[in-house]
């Protein structure tokens, strides 16, 4: 499910399978995607800190296009102990092996892996 | 301070920025020779069918020389200026000569990459280029083969020109100042379109002096809250979020900076400091 900004809307909540990981996205070419993110890990319940959320950061293959500082991120990721994880979006091979990443996290916060808990493993992520 | 020979040199002129690895065996006791041999080289790039010129009978005379007072501290390398002038072959008077190109490289306060090498190089990290792309690249060709060195395109991120907005900002204004002006590019759109977004110097001056705590010092912190508040009036009228836009290009009075690494000098007692900022940012892309 992909949204803008949370809240998400209260109308398509009866319909709502539930939620097993949330992954912001950051550009880093956006500052305004950064402050949307902040705004939104507002109204994110508690629990889901407990290793069902990580930081996606996008744009980091080119430096010189940066709008956000990586240091205000990483701070963000150490606030709400969550992984960041890294993207480039142009390109297909990291873009697939992103997703990857990503499903087998899902993976793991749905509880479908045997022995590995969503926040044992974030905590791997994040002390790597 | 700078003298006024070397003001005028670089002031109001549009200079292409680019960062240089340290210059391997180059003595600024060989000036002389060394434009002699750049001289040759171009010459012979000439017989390529490689130069600028073609029909009349033209000379490229080729001139290096030191800038004593282009540095910041005294660890600093004293600057070298490249000219190229063009000289019709009939005349020998000096008064014809007509100034093409030039090429300054400087450092300003550039400790952190002269104290990692050793004394067989010589660090000017920062290369200003003015003129005609094709003597740049002769130039550039020269150098490298001459001093092993490389040459790289210095672009400025948009957290850069923003921290120069909020410093060129801060900066003492004089009477009829010019607009502290910021240039976005937005992305993503069918056409291109650049948002140009002008501040009266003394409200932005007002503006920067309520954020900054420390006279003197700068965090991104106070850059960060700096911009934001130009962002959000700007979203009040407009609602456009310039935060999700491209910082491309910022001018202020003292100088303006374009993010494909393009420099120009418009005050000359805040052109050492520019280039300290500006030598930081050449020292960071090397390493």
């Amino acid at each position: 499910h992909l949204a803008t900004s949370l809240p998400l809307p209260s109308e398509g909540d009866h319909l709502r399978p539930r939620i097993d990981l949330i992954a912001f996205m950051i550009d880093i070419k956006s500052k305004y995607s950064l402050k949307n993110v902040e705004a939104s890990l507002a109204h994110v319940a508690a629990n889901f800190f407990l290793g069902k959320v990580c930081f996606l950061v996008t744009g980091v293959g080119r430096v010189n296009y940066c709008s956000v500082e990586m240091s205000s991120i990483w701070k963000l990721g150490e606030v709400y102990c969550s992984p960041v994880l890294y993207c480039e979006l142009e390109l297909e091979r990291i873009r697939v092996a992103t997703a990857q990443r990503l499903l087998r996290m899902l993976q793991i916060c749905a509880g479908h892996v045997p022995g590995v808990s969503a926040l044992t493993f974030s905590f791997l992520l994040r002390n790597s | 301070n700078l003298d006024s020979e070397t003001t005028a040199l670089l002031l109001r002129k549009r200079w292409a920025l680019y960062s240089v690895t340290p210059l391997y065996k180059f003595s600024s006791a060989h000036l002389k020779a060394y434009a002699k041999l750049l001289s040759a080289y171009i010459a012979a790039e000439k017989q390529k069918g490689l130069a600028v010129q073609v029909g009349v009978e033209l000379d490229i005379k080729v001139a290096i020389s030191s800038l004593p007072d282009l540095k910041g501290s005294d660890q600093d390398e004293a600057a070298i200026l490249v000219q190229l002038s063009l000289r019709s072959q009939a005349s020998q008077k000096k008064s014809e000569e007509k100034l093409v190109w030039s090429g300054c490289f400087c450092s300003v306060c550039g400790d952190d990459l002269s104290k990692n090498v050793s004394a067989d190089f010589t660090c000017l990290p920062v290369f200003l280029a003015n003129g005609a792309e094709s003597y740049t690249s002769i130039v550039g060709s020269w150098f490298q083969e001459i001093f092993d060195c490389c040459f790289h395109r210095l672009a400025i991120s948009p957290l850069n020109l923003s921290w120069m907005a909020a410093m060129w900002t801060g900066c003492k204004v004089e009477e009829n100042a010019s607009a502290v002006e910021l240039v976005f590019s937005v992305p993503n759109l069918p056409q291109p379109l650049d948002i140009s977004y002008a501040i009266h110097p003394e409200d932005a001056k007002a503006l920067w002096n309520t954020v900054q705590k420390t006279p003197g010092e700068i965090t991104q912190e106070e850059v960060d809250v700096f911009m934001d508040c130009l962002y959000s009036h700007f979203h009040r009228h407009f609602k456009i979020h310039l935060s999700a836009t491209k910082l491309v290009k910022v001018s202020a009075a003292v100088a303006s900076a374009h993010c494909d690494g393009i420099i120009k000098f418009l005050q000359s007692q805040y052109i050492i400091e520019v280039l300290m900022l500006l030598t930081e940012l050449a020292i960071s892309q090397i390493q």
